[in-house]
């Protein structure tokens, strides 16, 4: 599996790919220079380093929704040919032919994959972090490297179930073309789709939202439904991380901020928020574990024609 | 000793839904030996090979590839085995060399030796300069021959090529054979060769196995079989310069070679039926009854022709 997994991680820093990896560093870094530090200390809440994140300052979009809109991509673009490429290629047959087990050649992939998105993850965010330090002109307390730790886990989470996705796909469906058309439709798909769904569902059940019980029904419904889409799950688990002092409430992405005002103004610590975040990161490796199987069961048996 | 069996099967069955691909097919193949898988395309040959190296299962019966299971025990059969796909693919950016050397590595062959290995398989099969150059600027040619140092790299005990001369041109074909009988007579390198182009490979294979609609319908060497097919007799034609002829003369004389049972003349042309080969004897006659000679040439139902007739039964 090691000959596999070396190869693959050449393929992805040797190639073209690696210009759309490293552009998409380079741009998040650029995204975290670009949010107003001044603005930022002067407003902050005291968790400068993680306001970098979540501010939207300066900046159209936090780096936060950048990571949560791209991040995908990158994962589709690193796993939708993986295996069909090597089929239509015919490198597929002649590899199996060596003494290798099928799932090595799977497994071998994926992990490349996986460093390959561990790699840039945290590459973006340490940049982000030592641009923000130069700014701002402090380090980053231990509680927030904690939490930035943490952010890193969940983001890698995140990322893996699209590369499981896109692998799937690859093993699915023989063109490439097709599999990555069909994971580009499963990430809006998932990201948006999911959520608005989610509400109208909510709705349905709940028309009236008048007492403060049907309210909570409304929101129960809404935030169940939502976190069927990984997209959602790491955006929630994403806020408690980021944002200690509105992050307690869960509803950071539904409620509005001005309702959040009568709240007191005490962060939560950083291993309470790891806590909450805990059923998010295992309900993300519980979606890879089940795409990881669906394409184990395809791949194992298949016939491997040339 | 008698020589070890490498492919052992037994009532092989592979069947795709309603389709029957491969229909009890039972073949043997011992060490060193060059075998001939023949067959028109879609007869079964390539899923008799994939069930052999356990790239897809069998439906029914047993494979024993080097005295193992290729469906529950594949690592060691590829250990041992080399496989040349049908349409082999290399990494096209990585170079020759680079696609060997992924190769050593899938086979845990550390690397200084896998280096040695490379340079004297890149060597023999004449791509020592090409070595450094990215695949996707190789023919078709020199993919195969690079197709062919891949298979010898883990040093196999047997060697699977699936349809090697498909695409090649004729001085191609005349030098993957001679490779093939180098790898059986020098390195004991037992060969499965399949292919649907049977003169081009009946010269090197010790046996050969004619497969149609997934059953192997003759099997034996290239000329049990002929004999098998052509009877024990021979026929020859000749053709006779139409002034040279002198009435029924010349047929007469030739009737009158030992061994020769029927003579026929149409025109100028005489067919002969003998119990042995009569065709130098048959061309002193002609000639030396001041006749001119035109052509000779012998009827024997070639391997070729056999092979044609399970063709056209298509």
């Amino acid at each position: 599996m090691r000959a596999i997994f070396w190869k693959e991680m050449a393929d992805h820093f040797g190639r073209r790919r690696f210009v759309l990896l490293f552009g998409l560093v380079v741009m998040g870094t650029l995204w975290g220079v670009l949010v107003d530090t001044e603005q930022l200390v002067r407003q902050g809440d005291g968790f400068f380093f993680l306001d970098l994140f979540t501010s939207r300052i300066g900046i159209p979009i936090s780096l936060l929704t950048f990571i949560s809109l791209f991040g995908p991509v990158i994962g589709i673009a690193l796993g939708f040919d993986s295996i069909n490429s090597e089929r239509t290629q015919g490198t597929l047959a002649r590899v199996l032919a060596q003494p290798v087990y099928r799932d090595a050649v799977f497994n071998g992939k994926f992990l490349a994959g996986l460093l390959t998105l561990t790699i840039v993850v945290w590459s973006m965010g340490i940049s982000v972090v030592g641009l923000g330090m130069f700014r701002l002109g402090m380090a980053p307390a231990g509680e927030e490297v904690i939490r930035l730790i943490g952010f890193g886990l969940v983001t890698i989470a995140y990322l893996a179930f699209w590369l499981a996705m896109a692998m799937t796909a690859s093993v699915l469906l023989r063109n490439t073309v097709t599999s990555a058309l069909i994971s580009i439709g499963l990430w809006i798909g998932l990201s948006f789709f999911v959520t608005i769904a989610a509400s109208v569902l909510a709705d349905q059940l709940v028309p009236e939202v008048t007492t403060s019980e049907q309210a909570l029904r409304h929101f129960n419904i809404l935030t169940w439904a939502s976190r069927l889409s990984p997209g959602a799950l790491f955006t929630e688990a994403v806020s408690i991380l980021l944002d200690p002092i509105g992050g307690r409430v869960l509803t950071l992405i539904s409620v509005a901020p001005e309702r959040l005002q009568g709240l007191l103004a005490t962060p939560v610590s950083a291993g309470q928020s790891l806590q909450l975040v805990w059923p998010h990161i295992v309900a993300l490796v519980a979606m890879v574990g089940g795409l990881l199987a669906v394409s184990y069961t395809k791949f194992m048996r298949e016939e491997i024609r040339a | 000793m008698s020589p070890e069996l490498l492919v052992e099967t037994h009532a092989l069955v592979k069947e795709y839904g309603d389709f029957v691909a491969v229909d009890g097919v039972d073949l043997l193949l011992s060490e060193g030996e060059v075998y001939g898988f023949l067959g028109p395309n879609g007869s079964g040959k390539s899923t008799t090979i994939l069930m052999m190296l356990g790239l897809t299962e069998p439906t029914e019966g047993t494979v024993r590839v080097c005295g193992h299971d290729p469906t529950r025990n594949p690592i060691a059969v590829k250990r041992q085995v080399g496989y040349l796909p049908e349409n082999l693919g290399f990494y096209g950016d990585l170079t020759g060399r680079e696609n060997l050397r992924y190769t050593a590595e899938l086979n845990n062959i550390d690397r200084a030796e896998a280096n040695s290995r490379i340079t004297d398989l890149l060597a023999m099969v004449e791509l020592s300069d090409a070595a450094n150059q990215p695949v996707a600027q190789y023919s078709r040619g020199m993919r195969q021959r690079l197709g062919l140092a891949d298979v010898l790299l883990k040093r196999p005990r047997l060697v699977i090529l699936d349809d090697p001369t498909l695409g090649l041109d004729p001085t191609g074909i005349e030098w993957l054979l001679g490779m093939i009988e180098e790898l059986s007579s020098q390195r004991n390198i037992a060969v499965f060769l399949s292919s649907h182009q049977l003169h081009e490979v009946q010269r090197v294979c010790h046996r050969v196995g004619i497969m149609s609609h997934g059953r192997i319908v003759l099997e034996g060497t290239v000329s049990e079989l002929t004999a098998q097919t052509a009877g024990a007799g021979f026929s020859i034609v000749l053709e006779v310069r139409a002034d040279a002829r002198s009435g029924t003369g010349v047929r007469d004389a030739l009737a009158a070679i030992e061994g020769v049972s029927r003579c026929e003349q149409t025109g100028s042309r005489i067919n002969i039926e003998s119990d042995r080969d009569v065709r130098a004897a048959a061309a002193a006659v002609v000639i030396g009854g001041g006749g001119e000679l035109v052509e000779l040439r012998s009827q024997n139902r070639t391997l070729e022709d056999i092979y044609l007739r399970y063709f056209q039964q298509d």
